[in-house]
């Protein structure tokens, strides 16, 4: 099992994740509960994954879901995060090359600064990044977001008015502070 | 309201310890304006140990939990019902 940690300088608890508990510190688990924001290898629907921010690490969790069970589901991810330096799992959604990962899409959105050879300016995530980045309505996806409140709202409306059917967009909220 | 709310998925956690059955994927209507939907999709205010959960439609409040020392408290009263899916 892996944890992945976003310290907040004011937090209650990352700073002690991030900051005192050390490897061979023991931790009791619970869990896992909730069945709502869950992807089963056993759904054949496309996927699309949004994430804001730190809202990328449950939805990683699907994708990695996805590798292990040896999944042919077509996942598309759009990844909206200020600069490229702010990236979770850089290196895993970067390489197309890692088994298992055949077809999984990715697509990022640069809110504050962009790459020097980026097509577009840095912008909040809108209508054109979730057409092109995402699954037509036709196709009936599922589709899961995750981010802070803001982010969540906004992306949950503009597939709606895609023409998405809401029932089978979930969301994931972190919170102001989740990106 | 225009606080910041949590989407019903953060009962998961507190409601494990009192249901047998997951209740997020449970669809709750909402005694204010009929809403039906999962829990998973209520507004969730609050800090644990105390938590308050509103219809999105009209932000009426359908669940109320506190987790106290020796006692959970749940009042239900802004719910008409709960819809609990079971293996058949």
């Amino acid at each position: 099992m892996r944890l992945t940690v976003q310290r907040v300088p004011d937090g209650e608890v990352s700073p002690y994740l991030t900051g005192v508990l050390a490897p061979g510190d023991p931790i009791e688990v619970r869990g896992p509960v909730g069945g709502w924001f869950v992807w089963r290898p056993t759904d054949s629907r496309p996927v699309l994954l949004v994430a804001g921010g730190s809202g990328i690490v449950p939805l990683m969790a699907m994708v990695r879901a996805r590798r292990a069970a040896g999944s042919r589901v077509p996942f598309r991810l759009i990844y909206s995060v200020r600069t490229p330096a702010e990236r979770y799992y850089a290196d895993e959604l970067g390489r197309s090359t890692i088994q298992g990962d055949a077809g999984v899409d990715v697509s990022h959105v640069y809110t504050r600064a962009a790459p020097d050879d980026w097509p577009r300016q840095p912008h909040r995530i809108g209508i054109a990044d979730i057409n092109s980045g995402g699954w037509p309505p036709e196709f009936e996806p599922s589709s899961f977001v995750c981010g802070s409140t803001g982010f969540v709202e906004t992306v949950a409306d503009i597939l709606v008015a895609l023409g998405h059917d809401p029932r089978r967009v979930k969301t994931e909220r972190f919170g102001p502070t989740g990106g | 309201m225009d606080q910041q709310y949590l989407d019903g998925n953060a009962l998961a956690g507190p409601l494990a310890e009192i249901f047998a059955a997951d209740i997020t994927t449970a669809d709750a209507r909402c005694g204010g304006c009929g809403r039906t939907g999962p829990v998973a999709t209520l507004r969730v205010y609050g800090r644990a140990p105390g938590l308050v959960a509103r219809c999105p439609g009209c932000d009426e409040v359908l669940l109320r939990f506190v987790r106290g020392p020796d006692a959970a408290w749940l009042d239900l009263r802004g719910m008409v019902h709960l819809r609990i899916a079971l293996p058949s």
